[in-house]
């Protein structure tokens, strides 16, 4: 393969190769995103969700998506055409733009800069813009304040976001993104189980940045005030939207990378083989689990009520066995192939885990008020992220200097933050506009 | 429409950065004014310095209809008032009649009535806390409580044919006996509730966001309630403990034991917590009734035509959303000369402004839903 | 490699002073707030394109989504109508035409008498790729003090500002 292409541009191949897969893959990607978005909440409600498109609503996106792309294109009339025509489009481009420095296994990735993370945080903060100039384009008071705070917002708990990778930074040494994921292996602990309060901070931070309940007041005060997505209709409004779910996948992915062990499998240093095989115990899962998923498919395939609805299950039960099979497959292929597979597999599996946890929390919290949102995010979680970050460094001194082992080390660190935390916790009393009863 | 008695609103410079006062209008379109009500606030930046609510929007003229009906042909009209807890509604017209005509319903129609609109006032709760809980952003309660509320219209269906608007009784007592299976399926019902109310006790009572965004917020106090007419559970949220159930009882309500819940400081989280309290106090209540529901006729023996003496009466009972009373005057005939209903909703409308001023917004939203208002009582 | 180093630069720097002249040139303020944002966004692209991607990533983070959302936020903030019906030209422009002239024959002047500087030597293709840990060591050693004055500066100012925002509670 490689004297077929000429020299001077071999090493960019491959990266382009991936990067367009990755551009292609995901508007589909985020719209079974959404999918599942409807089908857990229609679960926690009590009801079943999208049904009728594709058995169990398999078809549901790419319907959504056809209808959008039909719309008519709306423009208000004094809105200013080059923001209102630019706002959607910085909000996506920046939002694919820090895939190319995800790592999905240990060579499939666009770019390993050796400023990763640092990357990806910079791209996230430049997606602002398009918030903000999506609401000043709109033409309308309200939509501007509403862009404004959602603006406002995402800055603050980028910070405490920010704050929350720097204390993993500290253990990992490098911002790398592979080199993170690497150190994860050598320390033979997820960083989550090291530094469980970086993960929480992140986690909430995360959640606050992606305009998710329960922070979603700037989108939801639609009641109140027009959010900065009102006037966007049809084709543009499904770029914010892929821009809405491309950026949960990103902070999915970065939350993933580097607190959940990346593409490792779960018990990465548990080396028991099979009985004369080479193959690991904990390798035969993926397979095992999509074989479990073809067998359901399969099994309802016969129930569904119409014909080409046992068709498409028929079809994903194929796919299932398919994707079974490679994993399969891979087990008895050399290093880098399974690596790669497998990689990307557990890699998927964690990022989807994070993301249920997302519309977990979407359908059963109700949602903050602004201004104790942005309580919540400057008394509660930058203070809480700077403890963490020194904590951290001190658990480092008793690593290097006393030799403490890589969690043990990390046990007064997360003690000294668990009570920081509460302390915190007590002292930031809910009841914030406690009126008088005169109504001062 | 002119802007006399505008709750001294005034004038108003229109300065972007919010320096000054705007003029926010959530208009008779929106999804969390609960119907058809207009909501003018002045705002200082994020605060509530004045309020006024526009409403009339649903007007039908029921009370003018009242006029040119007679006393039975009316009846339905009245459900359409508070549609939510139509039940209610009929009880306090069928027994202001009957007070007129100075007879009683006999003890067993009584009973029934008794467990039919407690069944309502549970119903009522469980659409006011899907919707107010919506409001503030929890999603899922919504659907819980309508699935619950299902079951007690399935049984309202069972019992007289239709679910919202049910005419279920009739002046003198009850058209239609109970029908096979009523105890059963009553028993069954407030069996299952009481885990489902501990349900969504888990999903809100202690969640720090909820407890966040209702704890202060609408603080009404008793002796504003008292001085605006404010009635029901909002009235006993703020620390007075009246409920015409025990004051002056009705129906067959001092055959059963139950509790009046009251809290102190009236803010929307103490109503909150008022209205799970009645739920549990109703779901008492109809236990109690279908033990033993008494045998014998469920009609008053009145005749066909209603001719009242002349005279007026006012009467009036404890509806899901407060006091809802009726002063009928009769001049002999069989229409009634006068119909006005006291609208529990309209008057506890009235402390909105109260309750609103210095919350912010996002709070606004809360507040007219705590109040528990459904504009077709407000505009009638 | 030096033809797509090139390339880069040519495009990055291209892309910079177009957006510097479009800038300057809008009379719709928010579209030169967008095109100074480009102006900067390609500058660190010529930091990456020079391998110094610290610098890239700092000016992207600080410059672009730090300074500029504030200047943005501002912009929006404030009604600014009245700026795009101000007289662009006022009764001086001659006498600043015939400064900027001077000043620009003075540029060129530097640029034609010193132009044996600008031959500079061919980049080493082994540059160091870490210069994040460079930087970083550079900063907590030999200019500690420096740094700790300038992130108390920063504490200050944002005290101050704190402070002045703040409404009579």
């Amino acid at each position: 393969m490689g004297h077929l292409i000429p020299q001077a541009i071999l090493p960019y191949v491959l990266p382009v190769v991936y990067a367009v897969v990755i551009v292609m893959v995901l508007p589909l990607l985020a719209g079974y995103i959404v999918l599942m978005e409807r089908k857990v909440m229609a679960d926690m409600q009590a009801r079943l969700g999208p049904m009728r498109v594709g058995p169990h609503g398999l078809l549901q996106p790419i319907a959504d998506a056809v209808k959008l792309l039909l719309k008519e294109d709306i423009i208000p009339e004094n809105a200013d055409r080059l923001m209102f025509w630019l706002a959607p489009l910085v909000s996506v481009t920046m939002a694919l733009l820090a895939y190319s420095a995800l790592p999905i296994g240990p060579e499939f990735q666009i770019a390993d800069l050796n400023i990763g993370l640092l990357f990806i945080l910079a791209i996230s903060s430049l997606g602002i813009y398009g918030i903000v100039l999506g609401g000043w384009a709109s033409n309308s008071h309200y939509s501007l304040l509403g862009a404004l705070r959602s603006a406002a917002q995402l800055v603050s708990y980028e910070t405490a976001a920010g704050l929350g990778l720097v204390s993993v930074l500290l253990l990992a040494g490098s911002l790398s993104m592979k080199d993170i994921v690497q150190a994860q292996l050598d320390q033979g602990v997820w960083f989550i189980f090291s530094v469980p309060f970086g993960f929480f901070i992140y986690l909430v931070g995360s959640i606050a940045e992606t305009n998710r309940a329960p922070f979603d007041l700037p989108e939801a005060e639609s009641e109140l005030v027009a959010g900065y997505m009102t006037e966007y209709s049809g084709f543009r409004w499904s770029l914010y939207f892929l821009a809405e779910y491309a950026n949960m996948v990103i902070v999915a992915g970065i939350a993933t990378t580097v607190f959940l062990g990346g593409w490792l499998r779960p018990l990465a240093s548990f080396h028991e083989h099979f009985p004369g095989t080479s193959i690991e115990w904990p390798d035969a899962f993926p397979s095992l689990l999509t074989l479990g998923v073809a067998f359901y498919c399969l099994s309802l395939a016969p129930k569904q009520p119409v014909k080409i609805q046992k068709i498409v299950m028929l079809a994903v039960a194929i796919l299932c066995f398919i994707l079974s099979g490679a994993l399969l497959g891979a087990l008895f292929a050399p290093t880098g192939v399974m690596q790669g597979i497998h990689g990307a597999f557990w890699f998927m599996a964690k990022v989807f885990a994070y993301l249920y946890a997302f519309l977990w929390f979407r359908f059963t919290f109700p949602r903050y008020r602004f201004d104790q949102l942005m309580r919540l995010g400057w008394r509660f979680l930058i203070p809480l992220a700077l403890v963490n970050v020194i904590g951290v460094g001190v658990a480092i001194v008793l690593r290097q200097q006393l030799g403490w082992g890589p969690v043990a080390s990390l046990i007064p660190t997360t003690l000294a933050t668990l009570g920081v935390a509460i302390w915190l916790a007590k002292d930031d009393a809910p009841a914030a506009t406690v009126q008088t009863a005169d109504g001062e | 429409m002119t802007e006399r008695g505008t709750n001294g609103m005034g004038n108003v410079s229109t300065t972007v950065l919010g320096a000054d006062e705007i003029i926010l209008n959530m208009g008779p379109q929106h999804p969390s004014t609960h119907g058809v009500l207009r909501v003018k606030l002045k705002l200082d930046g994020e605060r509530v310095v004045g309020s006024e609510c526009i409403i009339g929007y649903l007007h039908r003229g029921v009370e003018k209809i009242a006029e040119h009906r007679s006393y039975q042909q009316f009846a339905p009209y009245v459900d359409r008032m508070d549609y939510v807890a139509a039940v209610s509604n009929g009880l306090g017209y069928c027994e202001a009649v009957e007070k007129l005509l100075g007879t009683e319903a006999p003890p067993r129609a009584r009973v029934v009535r008794t467990i039919l609109t407690e069944l309502q006032r549970i119903a009522s709760h469980l659409l006011w806390l899907g919707t107010h809980a919506l409001d503030i952003g929890a999603l899922t309660p919504v659907f819980y409580c309508f699935r619950e509320r299902e079951e007690i219209l399935k049984i309202f269906e069972k019992y007289c044919g239709a679910r919202l608007t049910t005419h279920a009784f009739r002046i003198g007592g009850l058209q239609y006996e109970t029908y096979d299976g009523f105890e059963q399926d009553v028993k069954r019902f407030c069996d299952d509730f009481s885990q489902k109310i501990d349900e969504y006790e888990t999903l809100l009572t202690e969640n720090r966001i909820w407890v966040g965004r209702t704890k202060g917020v609408g603080i009404l106090s008793a002796e504003d309630a008292i001085a605006m007419g404010v009635t029901g559970p909002v009235l006993r949220a703020s620390g007075v403990k009246w409920d015409l159930r025990k004051a002056q009882p009705y129906a067959a309500y001092d055959l059963y034991e139950f509790e009046i819940p009251t809290r102190s400081t009236g803010d929307t989280y103490d109503r909150y917590v008022v209205r799970m309290e009645e739920m549990r106090q109703s779901r008492r209540i109809c236990l109690q009734a279908i033990e033993n529901i008494p045998t014998g006729p469920i009609m008053a023996r009145i005749g066909k035509v209603l001719k009242p003496p002349p005279g007026e009466v006012y009467h009036s009972i404890e509806a899901p959303k407060g006091e809802l009373g009726y002063y009928i005057v009769s001049d002999g005939t069989t229409q009634p000369y006068r119909v006005r209903v006291r609208p529990p909703s309209f008057i506890n409308l009235q402390a909105f402004d109260k309750m609103a001023r210095g919350a912010l917004i996002a709070d606004v939203v809360a507040i007219i839903g705590t109040i528990d208002i459904v504009l077709g009582e407000v505009d009638r | 490699m030096y033809v797509l180093n090139s390339i880069l630069f040519y495009f990055f720097s291209a892309l910079a002073i177009a957006s510097a002249i479009l800038m300057v040139t809008r009379r719709n303020i928010v579209h030169a707030a967008v095109f100074l944002i480009t102006t900067l966004l390609a500058t660190a692209g010529i930091f990456l394109q020079l391998q110094a991607e610290f610098l890239f990533i700092v000016q992207v983070i600080l410059y672009v989504g730090g300074i500029m959302v504030l200047f943005v936020f501002v912009i929006m903030l404030v009604n600014l109508d009245v700026s795009m019906r101000l007289v662009q030209f006022n009764r001086q422009w001659f006498v600043a035409g015939a400064l900027a002239l001077v000043l620009g024959a003075q540029v060129l002047f530097a640029l034609w008498a010193g132009h044996t500087s600008l031959r500079l030597p061919a980049m080493q293709v082994d540059i160091s790729p870490k210069n994040t840990e460079a930087v970083a060591d550079a900063l907590f050693s030999k200019y500690m003090l420096p740094f700790e004055i300038a992130s108390i500066l920063l504490l200050v100012a944002m005290i101050g500002a704190v402070v002045m925002a703040k409404r009579r509670v």
